[in-house]
């Protein structure tokens, strides 16, 4: 796996060690950075512009309701917020594995299997504090999605099974899991239409962080964001990961543990999706049922790709792609165009980002610039 | 369900036996495609996509058209369409089989419930079957056994495919692009056009196995068609150790265990009903888990695989 690169790697070769150039390149770099990504997104916008203008839509109009139902108003900015907070979480899912080279795509499910683990928890805890419960809660929900996320990066490191399709399996298998549980012996017996947990009760419900009308789950996301950030950026743990991530034969020669740092990177990545989760149950719908599976996970696996894995990357991304589902119900109801139209956009966005990789570096006439002016 | 009665327990093997033969198709299809672009040395995760692109697809043409044939057609088109995109994309340098797989599989999925949300009310034409079951009276052994052409055709296909790659002198081109890049550029082979190619050939299986979904069974298109098949499929041709006809076992195998469930529920066993459903992606890991090792490779598995992970 290519695709996790080192960031700052790209430079020009000829660079003297001498400070400035050096800097300068790690200028260059992160403008091959910021260049490549903005190219890729505006192609995309014209693609799918190009594409709901087929469909029959007017693209100026699409866009201009995009932005409205996602940041056009402070009522739709929250909301907004309140969908890249789950983002946040399950971005970190397939980001934390990326950077040991590991493609894990199983986030939907992790989130699914967190979630009802975290709804019963707190049916069983019913007279404890508000606090209590929702430590429970969380710890149980990362538990759960570490056991399986952890599950696939287990099975990769100790059996050699490809991590993204198992990874993607056990999501399916948590989903039916849950199905089950929540059809049989969970099932609140007065949720007749939609099978559903008991409720966890109004008292332990996630409040909205003060001065927004956005529920703490986007603190959660932040925090996990940046605690992500500290481990995978600057710390040993997070620089032998990225070494396994580089080359795993060298990491090997090294004297890592390399199927530890795999399995524990992934039972990390997995309670990042469970927490989401648990967020979703205790900020959103109160009980665990079959509307946590809304798709938060497969958009969590471009959030990480677009973010190149970088856990800082995945706060500003999450953000966007969480305004840009937030759109969908404006685009249907104004445009008259189906809901899958987000997931369309979606797709295109991943496909001209991957395919720019190959563009990466090339902005090295910049570097050249830059260095050549340094030199005079 | 007096059937049930008369038959009594034997209703479940029948109805897996049924099942293996109906649900078998789509996964015999993405499995034969996803081992002929394996075999070339590219995996292509996004067949689940590609899978559910072709049953809308196909099921849109054939209702516009009133020819199902017409709608395997388009099926198939859609299928070259999106292998052609994986196959272009990969050739270029730097970018990953794996993740553009991802990627397709999100687009696919997502390009198929935009066009097909007015299809899921309409009824298209769907193919025509007959059944293996001529022989008895029992109208349930019959209706069992329905079975359909295109699957016949899947079965042809699997040893085709296989005496092909062996023997003939495009397979040798595939394999050797497949086993060593570097051999077959030094043969003058351009490898991505290789490579393109089976990707392209390998989404036209992929597209015609949709539109079985949706074309024959279950026969109508919903957005809940297919949940995984393609990625199974995928899954499969590392167990059948990328040999075709292996496929073709591993997708009967495969066909019975989802049908096991829906088979159960049809003679009164309805509780656990939902852990029957997780029974075809349990089984799928299972086979993974036995068929990997940690320490060595597949001796079939195509070198540049082993290059590309």
């Amino acid at each position: 796996m290519t695709s996790a690169a080192v960031p700052g790697a790209v430079g020009s070769p000829d660079a003297e060690p001498a400070n400035a150039r050096v800097s300068l390149a790690r200028l260059a770099g992160l403008l091959d950075d910021l260049v490549v990504p903005t190219v890729s997104v505006v192609i995309s916008a014209l693609l799918f512009g190009g594409f709901v203008g087929v469909a029959g839509a007017d693209p100026v109009e699409v866009y201009e309701q995009m932005f409205r139902g996602a940041f056009g108003t402070w009522f739709s900015f929250q909301n907004s917020l309140q969908r890249a907070a789950p983002l946040m979480l399950t971005g970190l899912c397939t980001a934390l594995p990326a950077r040991l080279g590991r493609v894990v795509i199983g986030g939907e499910g992790a989130l699914y299997v967190g979630g009802v683990a975290a709804a019963d928890v707190a049916t069983h805890l019913g007279g404890s504090s508000p606090y209590v419960v929702l430590t429970a809660m969380g710890l149980a929900s990362m538990l759960f999605g570490a056991l399986w996320v952890g599950a696939a990066g287990a099975l990769r490191a100790k059996r050699g099974v490809n991590e993204t399709i198992s990874s993607l399996l056990l999501s399916y298998i948590g989903i039916a899991l849950c199905n089950h549980f929540i059809e049989g012996p969970l099932r609140d017996p007065q949720s007749l239409n939609k099978p559903s947990t008991l409720h966890i009760g109004e008292q332990n419900m996630l409040g909205p962080v003060p001065g927004l009308d956005v529920h703490y789950g986007l603190v959660y996301g932040i925090v996990a964001c940046v605690l992500a950030w500290l481990l995978m950026d600057h710390s040993v743990f997070g620089f032998s990961a990225r070494i396994v991530g580089g080359n795993p034969r060298a990491a090997r020669l090294s004297g890592l543990g390399v199927p530890r740092l795999i399995i524990t990177v992934c039972a990390l990545a997995g309670a990042a999706a469970g927490l989401a989760g648990m967020v979703e149950v205790a900020a959103v719908h109160g009980k665990a049922n079959a509307s946590l599976v809304a798709g938060y996970g497969y958009t969590g696996i471009l959030v990480a790709f677009l973010a190149r894995h970088r856990p800082l990357g995945v706060l500003p991304v999450a953000l966007v792609l969480g305004g840009i589902s937030a759109s969908g119900g404006l685009l249907q109801r104004t445009c008259n165009l189906p809901d899958a139209t987000v997931n369309v956009l979606q797709g295109i966005l991943f496909v001209v980002i991957l395919a720019s990789e190959t563009y990466r570096g090339k902005v090295d006439w910049f570097s050249r610039l830059l260095v050549k002016g340094a030199a005079t | 369900m007096t059937d049930v009665a008369t038959l009594g327990a034997w209703g479940v093997p029948l109805a897996v036996l049924g099942g293996a033969l109906r649900v078998s198709a789509p996964f015999l299809f993405v499995s034969l495609g996803e081992c002929l672009t394996e075999k070339s040395g590219r995996v292509n995760l996004g067949l689940e996509g590609t899978l559910v692109l072709g049953a809308m697809g196909g099921y849109g043409v054939s209702y516009l058209s009133g020819s199902p044939w017409l709608g395997v057609a388009a099926a198939g088109a859609l299928g070259a369409l999106f292998g052609a995109l994986h196959g272009f994309l990969c050739g270029r340098p730097r970018v990953n089989d794996i993740a553009v797989g991802i990627a397709l599989m999100l687009l696919g999925v997502g390009l198929a419930f935009f066009f097909g949300k007015p299809l899921i009310q309409p009824t298209a034409p769907r193919l025509p079957s007959f059944s293996l079951g001529f022989w008895s009276s029992v109208p349930q052994v019959q209706s069992n056994l329905q079975i359909n052409a295109l699957l016949l055709v899947g079965i042809v296909l699997a040893p085709a495919l296989r005496w092909a790659l062996k023997n003939t002198r495009w397979g040798l081109i595939v394999r050797t692009v497949g086993e060593s890049a570097e051999a077959a550029r030094a043969m003058g082979y351009d490898v991505n056009r290789v490579r393109l190619l089976a990707t392209m050939a390998g989404g036209v299986l992929a597209g015609i196995g949709g539109s079985f979904l949706s074309l024959f069974y279950p026969g109508s298109w919903n957005e809940g068609l297919s949940s995984g098949q393609g990625l199974m499929a995928v899954a499969l041709v590392i167990f059948a150790r990328w040999d075709p006809v292996r496929c073709l076992y591993a997708s009967l195998l495969f066909g019975g265990a989802s049908a096991l469930g829906p088979a159960l529920q049809s003679v009164g066993v309805t509780s656990g009903y939902y852990l029957f459903n997780a029974a075809p992606y349990a089984l799928t890991l299972l086979i993974m888990v036995l068929s990997s090792s940690a320490t060595k490779q597949s001796a079939d598995l195509p070198m540049e695989l082993t290059v590309a992970r």
